[in-house]
C-alpha cells in the first residue's frame, strides 16, 4: 500500500512538470507582455522592468530558471503585485479557497449520499419524486444563478446572512452552499440510482431472508456497495471544489485563489498563472489519491487484487 | 415519450425558435440603444424591459440563445469528434499507444476544467485575431470548450473500445480478414455509438453552463454582444434595484439547461437500455 501511494506521488510530480511545461508555453504564446500599458513605456524602463524579473534572458534560460525556484519552493514575484512574492498571495487566498471547498464538499458528500438513499430505498414515493425534481433544477442551474437568488432572498429580503465578503463563520453558508447546490444534486442521482441497483441483488434478498434486519440491510449492504460507484466521482470532485469557484468568489466576493487566476491570466502576471495551475494541480493530484487509497479500503476485492500484483 | 421528456422538447423548441426569430419576436434590434428607457422594467413595448443602454432585453436574450446554441453544438461536436478518433485509437490500437495516449489526457485531467478553458480561450482568441470580433469569440469559446470536454469522452470510448475487443463477434469479423480499420468503423463504432451519443448529448447542457459562466466572470462574448453570461453578469451588479435584470437571463439560463437535461434522459431511455434503473 505504501509502495503504491509513493509510486503515485512520484507520478503526480511529473504530472506537475509536464502541466507547469505546458501552462508556462502556453503563456508565453500569448500576445503582449505584463509591462504593456495603455503608454508604451521608455525603452530603457522597460529593459530595467525587465531585467528586475529576470524576462531578458532566452525562453530557455527564463524556463530552467522558473524550475530552478521551484525546486526550491520559491514560485517567484508577482508582476502585478508589486512587492509581493506569488507564494505569499497564495498563502493567503488558498486557506480561503480550501475551507469553502472543503465545507462545500462535506454539504455535497453527505447531503447526497442521505438523499439519494433516501429516495433509492423508497423508490416512487412522494419523497422521491421531490428529490428527483430539486436535483434536477440543482444540476440545471449555474452557481450565479444560485448565489444571486440566495444573496436576493437570505441576503437583501430576509437579512439573515451577510451577502458577501468572508468575514466569519456565517460569511460562509451562502458562498458554500452555493458551490455545493449542483454536486450535492448530482451525487443525490448518482447514490440513488446505485442504491435502486443494489436494492435489487441477490444477495440483499438473500441478507433479508436470513432475517437480518432492513436498516442493517440498508447501511452495510446496499450503502456500501452503492458507495463504489459514488467515491469515483468524488475525487474529481473534491479537487475541482477544494480549488474553489470563480464564479462563487466573484458573485460573495471571497478573496480565494479563483478570482486571482483570471486576473492574472489577463494581466500576463506569468509567475501567478503558473503558481495558481500548479497548487490547483497538486490538488487534484492528492485528492484522487486519497480517493483511490479510500476506495481500496472500501472494496476489499480490489485490495486483493492489488496485493497479487 | 415521458411528460418530462415533452417538457424539455417544448423548451428546447421555444429556445430554438427564439434564437432564430429573435428580433422579430421582441420586435427591436438586440444593439438598438434608446437612453430615454435605459433600466425600465417591462412593459407592453418592451416585454422583458431595457437594459442600462435602453436596449431591449428580449432582443438581447434572444442573441444570447443564438450565441449559447452556436458554442453548445460546436463544443459538443468537436468533443465528440475528437473524444471518438482519439478514445478509439487508444483502445483499438493498445499497448504503448494506448499508455501514451491515456498518460496524456490524465495531465488534461489533473486540472480544473475552468483552468484550461481559460488559458485555452486566451490563446486562441490570440491565434484567431484575423477574424470579426464576435466570430473570433465563438470560436475560441467553442474550440477551448470542445478540447476541454474532449477528455471524458475520450476515456468513455476507450473503455468501451476495449470491451468490444474481446467480444466473440469482433473475433469473427477479424477472422473473416477484414482490415482491422474496417473492423473499427463498420463492427465496432457503431455498436459503442449509443452511449457515446447519449454522453455527448449532456455535454451540450455542459457547454452551455460553461459558455455562461465564462461569459459571466468576463471572459466569453463581448458587448456589443451579448450572451446570457454577460446579461446575468451585468444585472448581478443592480440587482438590488433592478431586478428585472438578473431575473431574465437566469431563467432563461434555466430553462435551456433543464430542457437539454430532459431531452438528453430521454434519449439516455431510448438508446442505453443498461443505464436504466
Amino acid at each position: 500500500m505504501i509502495r503504491y501511494a509513493l509510486g503515485r506521488l512520484l507520478a503526480g510530480v511529473l504530472v506537475l512538470w509536464v502541466v507547469a511545461t505546458l501552462t508556462f508555453a502556453l503563456l508565453r504564446f500569448l500576445p503582449g507582455g505584463p509591462f504593456d500599458k495603455e503608454r508604451t513605456l521608455p525603452p530603457e524602463i522597460m529593459r530595467n522592468l525587465e531585467r528586475r524579473y529576470s524576462l531578458d534572458g532566452s525562453l530557455s534560460e527564463q524556463y530552467l530558471d522558473y524550475l530552478g525556484g521551484l525546486a526550491r519552493g520559491d514560485f517567484g514575484p508577482s508582476y502585478k503585485y508589486v512587492g509581493r512574492d506569488v507564494a505569499d498571495i497564495l498563502r493567503e487566498a488558498l486557506p480561503v479557497s480550501l475551507q469553502l471547498g472543503a465545507l462545500a464538499f462535506a454539504i455535497a458528500a453527505a447531503g447526497g449520499i442521505a438523499l439519494g438513499l433516501a429516495a433509492g430505498a423508497r423508490r416512487d414515493s412522494l419523497l422521491d419524486r421531490a428529490l428527483a425534481l430539486g436535483s434536477l433544477v440543482g444540476v440545471s442551474a449555474p452557481s450565479f444563478v444560485i448565489g444571486a437568488s440566495g444573496i436576493l432572498l437570505f441576503g437583501l429580503a430576509l437579512g439573515w446572512l451577510p451577502a458577501g465578503l468572508w468575514e466569519g463563520p456565517l460569511y460562509a453558508v451562502l458562498p458554500a452552499c452555493t458551490l455545493a447546490a449542483l454536486p450535492l444534486a448530482y451525487a443525490t442521482q448518482l447514490t440513488r440510482a446505485q442504491v435502486v441497483a443494489a436494492m435489487e441483488q441477490d444477495w440483499v434478498r438473500t441478507a433479508r431472508a436470513l432475517g437480518v434486519p432492513e436498516s442493517r440491510v440498508r447501511r452495510r449492504h446496499v450503502l456500501r456497495n452503492a458507495l463504489l460507484a459514488v467515491m469515483t466521482y468524488f475525487g474529481p470532485l473534491l479537487a475541482t471544489l477544494l480549488t474553489g469557484s470563480f464564479v462563487v468568489e466573484k458573485v460573495f466576493a471571497v478573496p480565494g485563489m479563483g478570482r486571482f487566476f483570471v486576473t492574472a491570466v489577463g494581466n500576463r502576471d506569468y509567475p501567478l498563472v503558473l503558481g495558481v495551475t500548479l497548487v490547483y494541480g497538486a490538488l487534484v493530484v492528492l485528492a484522487n489519491l486519497v480517493v483511490d487509497l479510500l476506495y481500496a479500503w472500501l472494496d476489499p476485492r480490489i485490495r486483493v487484487a492489488g496485493e497479487e500484483k | 415519450m415521458t411528460a418530462r421528456g415533452w417538457v424539455g422538447a417544448a423548451l428546447i423548441a421555444a429556445l430554438v425558435f427564439l434564437a432564430l426569430a429573435g428580433d422579430r419576436v421582441a420586435g427591436h434590434r438586440f444593439d438598438a440603444q434608446d437612453p430615454a428607457r435605459a433600466l425600465e422594467s417591462p412593459s407592453l413595448a418592451h416585454w422583458l424591459g431595457c437594459d442600462a443602454l435602453g436596449r431591449d432585453l428580449l432582443a438581447r436574450l434572444c442573441e444570447g440563445g443564438r450565441v449559447s446554441l452556436v458554442v453548445a453544438v460546436g463544443a459538443t461536436a468537436l468533443a465528440l469528434a475528437l473524444g471518438l478518433a482519439y478514445g478509439a485509437l487508444a483502445g483499438w490500437v493498445g499497448g504503448r499507444v494506448d499508455s501514451f495516449l491515456m498518460r496524456a489526457v490524465d495531465v488534461i485531467y489533473a486540472l480544473p476544467d475552468v483552468l484550461v478553458t481559460v488559458l485555452l480561450i486566451e490563446v486562441l482568441s490570440a491565434a484567431l485575431a484575423g477574424l470579426p470580433d464576435l466570430w473570433r469569440r465563438l470560436a475560441a469559446l467553442a474550440l477551448a470548450l470542445g478540447f476541454a470536454g474532449f477528455v471524458g469522452i475520450a476515456r468513455l470510448v476507450r473503455a468501451l473500445v476495449l470491451q468490444a475487443r474481446e467480444e466473440t463477434w469482433v473475433e469473427a469479423a477479424r477472422a473473416t480478414g477484414a482490415h482491422p480499420a474496417r473492423v473499427l468503423v463498420r463492427h465496432v463504432l457503431p455498436n459503442i455509438a449509443a452511449p457515446v451519443l447519449v454522453s455527448g448529448a449532456f455535454r451540450i447542457p455542459a457547454a452551455i453552463l460553461a459558455e455562461s459562466t465564462l461569459s459571466f466572470i468576463g471572459l466569453g462574448i463581448q458587448p456589443p454582444f451579448s450572451s446570457w453570461g454577460t446579461l446575468a453578469s451585468d444585472g448581478f451588479e443592480a440587482m438590488r434595484s433592478y431586478p428585472h435584470l438578473i431575473l431574465f437571463p437566469c431563467l432563461a439560463i434555466l430553462c435551456a439547461l433543464l430542457g437539454f437535461h430532459l431531452l438528453g434522459e430521454v434519449l439516455r431511455e431510448r438508446l442505453d437500455p443498461r443505464s436504466r434503473t
